[in-house]
């Protein structure tokens, strides 16, 4: 049987437990007492114990059925293809799951063809195998579940312990899974670091990241592969800051009538159009910055003598501000109109004007809210791909000029990993450097915000 | 067992019983009516608030005391659909008048709130809140001055002046309370609103807020919305009895607490309904 329907009956065998459960708490027990819980609490408990071991179950032998597989496959592999130099397990075990499924490429090995065989013998065994183990402790973990309703037992606290465990369990999975991110992309930048110097990545100011042929060719100058990482961190900061500058104020000033000036239905309509903002694709906001905006800040400039790059920060910096404009505007909206109305009251008793009333304590009762809004707004401009590659360029110049072409730490990680790539080599592996100081980076901007505003922040409850 | 009164609006008074006018008014409402969309919350409500003396509004809730409070400053303009027709004049200057800025009215007529409302800075920032928006102090010394000056009388200097710059939020109700009554009295206002002052706190802070107010009618035109009649008996010169959106009776309190004119005022302060 296979997985899905597996789980499909042990749903059902579980529904069952449910309802037994409830049928036989509900009323008085044999003994005439009542039951300690109300039936439903009865029925989920026998209902849960069927369903999370035997689901728990399920799920880790279908994924850890493959591995056992593999392991056993590879006995069949001769020693005299093992012992070979460019022998790889990955390529036998695919070749050997190849003919398992069906798909032939050519003529292979008798040992490939036994090891297939073997195979789909391990398959329906364990398809039996599964089938009766899930499906057994289904039955089994919710007799026992339903042999320990008593009038005395506490199901309703069983549950509630069990739904604990079950919360528990999915803030831990996100925790591991960021964990597990960041220790894959710690390993392969020590890769990484084993061939390039750490100060060389940090502090280098040249960006040129070579592929070993190409550098073994020789194309002349060029084909000396540097890694010096400060020209895209310097784009990165450089376009982030244009894009705040336009967010930050337009965002904020925009939160502020809505949620201080505008009519319920003014900001009916506004809210939603401006949170539409963020729905656009940022492929979308690409290729408007890249075929309207550049072009335009292009003669701009030209008129009145200034030499942009087709390719400037400017564009792919305004355009990026205005596609994080609801970040801020959404969040601070929300976040003023948490200021208890009391504080306005006050502010206007003692003859504010509106404006007054806004800036000395609304905005500063709303600061740490304010604050986080711009920080998500950071983190979507620091991380923000699509829009710097369209707009900005790929070329890795240190500049500070917003007119120039310059390139960030996300588009530079793109074009490494897009298209075929050596994974032994240098420039593979730098992009695993880029993406942890990118995650070191905008880890200590948040620490470092979260500490400016608990320093700062008007406390109003 | 309080024993039910009719209270329908046939039962009310086209006109207000009592001593409706003073010798020295300070402020003074002709025919006001309040509105509330198409809703009438104050009807026809004639008063004169005199000089220097506490002024009690009661009544049953929802009777419309607050409201008519909150035209004294019109801190009604920031409710959206509130209207307000009639005359309010405030040293025989109209509130309503269209030329009239509420900023400096709300100077003139400050504040102080049911819950105690500081705000999320120091108690000195509190205090020098409103001195600051309109400028009154010309320097750090003079504005010191000041801000010390209102925590004194509202007696709360001793128990703050070592923690000036700890947050007004931290402080216990009682004091909060007080430290909003010293910053409405920062900005030197000649009336002073307080609309239920005592009503959040606990009985020993609403004894030293009665105090308090005691103290300031020396100095200040106070009107004060209460739930509390004893609050009204003990601190006010004159008292107003509102129901259902009119003024029913209204003279001095003595008489209005030994001596009610009206059946309406005698019964809601011998406790049969409210």
């Amino acid at each position: 049987m296979s997985s899905p329907v597996i789980a499909v009956i042990v749903l059902f065998i579980s529904l069952g437990y449910f309802f037994v459960g409830i049928r036989v708490t509900s009323g008085l027990a044999p003994n005439g007492m009542r039951y300690q819980s109300r039936p439903h609490y009865s029925g989920l408990f026998a209902a849960l114990l069927a369903f999370l071991p035997s689901s728990f179950l399920l799920i880790v032998l279908s994924i850890g059925d493959d591995l056992v597989f593999q392991q056993l496959a590879l006995n069949f592999v001769p020693e005299t293809v093992s012992t070979t130099e460019d022998y790889k397990e990955i390529i036998v075990l695919a070749q050997i799951e190849n003919v398992v499924n069906g798909i032939n490429f050519g003529e292979q090995p008798e040992w490939v063809y036994q090891a297939a065989e073997a195979w789909q013998g391990w398959l329906s065994t364990s398809s039996i195998l599964k089938t009766g183990s899930v499906i057994g402790l289904c039955l089994v973990g919710g007799f026992y579940g339903f042999l320990k309703l008593g009038p005395d037992f506490r199901s309703r606290n069983a549950v509630e312990r069990i739904i604990l465990l079950i919360l528990a369990s999915s803030s831990a999975i996100a925790i591991l899974t960021t964990i597990g991110i960041v220790f894959s992309v710690v390993f392969e930048s020590l890769r990484f670091f084993a061939l390039v110097p750490v100060k060389e990545f940090l502090f280098g100011l040249t960006w040129n990241p070579q592929f070993e042929g190409a550098e073994r060719a020789g194309s002349g100058q060029m084909g000396i592969a540097t890694y010096g990482s400060v020209p895209l961190f310097v784009g990165t900061l450089l376009i982030s800051v244009v894009a705040l500058s336009v967010a930050v104020p337009v965002g904020l000033f925009s939160a502020i009538y809505l949620s201080e000036y505008a009519s319920s239905r003014v900001r009916s309509i506004i809210k939603p159009l401006l949170e539409m903002l963020a729905g656009v694709p940022t492929v979308v906001y690409g290729f408007f910055a890249a075929l309207t905006v550049a072009p335009f800040i292009r003669s701009m400039g030209m008129t009145v003598g200034l030499d942009v790059a087709s390719e400037s920060a400017l564009a792919a910096g305004l355009v990026m501000g205005i596609m994080i404009i609801p970040f801020v505007s959404s969040l601070s909206d929300d976040v003023i109109n948490a200021v208890p109305q009391a504080l306005r009251d006050a502010a206007y008793g003692l003859g504010s004007t509106k404006s007054e009333a806004i800036r000395k304590v609304v905005l500063p009762a709303a600061l740490p809210g304010v604050v986080a809004s711009v920080l998500l707004a950071v983190s979507r401009a620091v991380g923000e791909t699509m829009i710097v590659v369209m707009a900005a360029g790929l070329a890795a110049n240190l500049s500070f000029n917003p007119l120039d072409a310059v390139t960030t730490v996300t588009s530079q990680i793109v074009t490494i990993l897009v298209g075929d790539q050596e994974f032994e080599s240098a420039k593979t592996l730098s992009a695993f450097a880029l993406a942890l100081t990118l995650i070191v980076i905008t880890l200590g901007l948040n620490f470092g915000s979260l500490q400016i505003v608990k320093k700062y922040r008007e406390q109003y409850e | 067992m309080r024993a039910a009164v009719e209270i329908e609006p046939s039962n009310l008074p086209s006109f207000t019983v009592g001593e409706v006018y003073v010798d020295t008014p300070r402020m003074t409402t002709r025919n006001v009516n309040v509105f509330y969309g198409d809703k009438m919350a104050i009807e026809n409500v004639t008063l004169d608030i005199a000089e220097k003396q506490v002024v009690s509004f009661i009544g049953p809730s929802g009777c419309g005391k607050s409201t008519f409070l909150r035209c004294l400053n019109r801190m009604n303009d920031t409710i959206a659909n509130c209207r307000v027709e009639g005359e309010i004049k405030l040293d025989d200057q109209n509130i309503y008048d269209a030329h009239i800025d509420v900023v400096p009215l709300r100077a003139r007529v400050g504040m102080v709130f049911q819950k105690p409302n500081p705000f999320p800075k120091s108690i000195y920032d509190n205090v020098a809140y409103g001195p600051r928006i309109h400028g009154l102090a010309s320097s750090k010394e003079e504005l010191d001055g000041i801000v010390e000056a209102s925590l004194s009388r509202a007696g709360l200097w001793e128990e703050v002046a070592s923690r000036l710059d700890q947050s007004g939020t931290g402080l216990s109700g009682g004091q909060q309370q007080r430290l909003c009554i010293a910053r409405a009295i920062a900005v030197s206002p000649e009336v002073i609103l307080m609309d239920e002052p005592c009503s959040a706190l606990d009985p020993i802070a609403t004894a030293r807020i009665e105090e308090l107010i005691f103290e300031l009618r020396e100095e200040f035109t106070i009107v004060m919305v209460t739930h509390s009649m004893q609050q009204a008996a003990r601190i006010s010169n004159r008292t107003a009895y509102f129901h259902l959106g009119r003024l029913v009776e209204v003279g001095e309190t003595s008489t209005i607490f030994t001596n009610p004119k009206h059946e309406l005022t005698n019964s809601y302060i011998t406790g049969r309904f409210g």
